[in-house]
């Protein structure tokens, strides 16, 4: 007597191999990508009839780019390889003299009379021409945010031992749990008033 | 009788395996449905220049994008060789720009209106003047916060 028997049942072991090399492949192809870049705050549009402030020309550090992508820093032509270090040495100068109460207390420069009295007071201003290449300004903003970034991880490394730049991401990282990002948070601000970023960008100029 | 045969009995039975797959298949889906495509197809060239002192944009619910450069080659023909802006899926020109973001800035909760970033993605060989432009756009919506979108590497390599 035949033992009958319904369809052979399909073997479905390799299934899940199947599925794995899917799951593989979307892994694979997925890039959760986030982007990055360089933040940059805008000025907001001023009021007419405001008078501009007074800054005296030695806290003014100028960056002009031209439309071959050369550099005028202070009026003298200095290659680009060279702004960060000139830039750091603006800022961390401190010329104000003890007792003065701009006095610079944690500053490192050369002191000199002739440059910026204070890091809270310095400004770079960074001009270019309608034709300069995005690249060129690119990399001098780079190397501009590179000579704050320099000196606030100084100050960092001398105050709490680590560098600013690490600081910062953790506390803007949405993961970091809220209770360090408090404590963070009073450090980054510390920090960010030592070396406060004043970089004033003109209006391009149309030929020049 | 060997020794070996008579384990048998005691043999565990082998773990049924049949709902593997179901767990790999939710695994699949979950990434199949959290995986975004690239939503807008970019239409002009987007080379980014490099830069090293870079911050992550972290919360992509906050970010407009700017799309710069110059028209792809299936472009060109239409809409020529110079730099243009694109937003969204077209091309717009500069006094487009504040309109857009005012639109975009709608769109999104009320809570994170005032918290949103513009992200400049420029193709390397743009000019500065359209960036001029753009920013003085923004800066007449009151948009401030501008990102500008690097790779990560070296700034000198965008100088050759």
């Amino acid at each position: 007597m035949p033992r009958r028997k319904g369809a052979p049942e399909v073997n479905a072991g390799s299934m899940a191999d199947i599925a794995f090399l899917l799951l593989i492949f979307f892994l694979v192809t997925t890039t959760i990508e986030t982007d990055a870049g360089l933040d940059r705050m805008l000025p907001p549009m001023e009021p007419p009839t405001e008078e501009p402030p007074i800054i005296r020309q030695r806290n003014i550090f100028t960056v002009n780019i031209n439309r071959n992508g050369q550099l005028l820093v202070e009026e003298e032509i200095m290659d680009i390889k060279n702004l960060r270090a000139a830039a750091t040495a603006f800022l961390d100068n401190g010329g104000a003299p003890s007792g003065d109460p701009e006095h610079c207390s944690y500053c490192k420069g050369k002191r000199d009379s002739e440059s910026s009295d204070n890091p809270t007071k310095a400004i770079i201003s960074l001009k270019n021409d309608r034709e300069t290449k995005y690249s060129t300004y690119i990399t001098v903003q780079n190397e501009l945010v590179g000579a704050y970034n320099d000196l606030r991880n100084r100050e960092a490394q001398r105050l709490y031992g680590t560098d600013f730049v690490k600081m910062e991401a953790e506390y803007l990282n949405p993961e970091t749990p809220s209770s360090v990002r408090d404590e963070l948070k009073d450090k980054v601000k510390r920090i960010q008033e030592l070396f406060p970023q004043k970089l004033s960008e003109a209006e391009t100029s149309k030929n020049q | 009788m060997s020794k070996f045969a008579k384990k048998k009995d005691g043999e565990l039975p082998a773990v049924s395996t049949a709902s593997l797959p179901d767990i790999v298949f939710m695994l699949l889906f979950f990434f199949m449905t959290v995986t975004v495509m690239k939503d807008s197809s970019i239409m002009v060239e987007n080379t980014l220049p490099n830069a090293t002192e870079i911050k992550k944009l972290e919360k992509k619910d906050r970010v407009i994008y700017i799309f710069a450069g110059k028209p792809t080659k299936e472009y060109s023909n239409v809409y020529g060789t110079e730099t243009r802006i694109q937003l969204n899926d077209k091309f717009a020109s500069v006094e487009e720009v504040g309109s857009y973001i005012l639109a975009e800035r709608a769109k999104k909760p009320q809570e994170l209106q005032n918290v949103l970033t513009t992200a400049l993605k420029v193709d390397k060989e743009a000019n500065m003047g359209l960036i001029s432009d753009i920013k003085q756009e923004l800066r007449k919506v009151n948009a401030l916060k501008v990102n500008y979108t690097t790779f990560e590497g070296d700034a000198f390599n965008n100088l050759q």
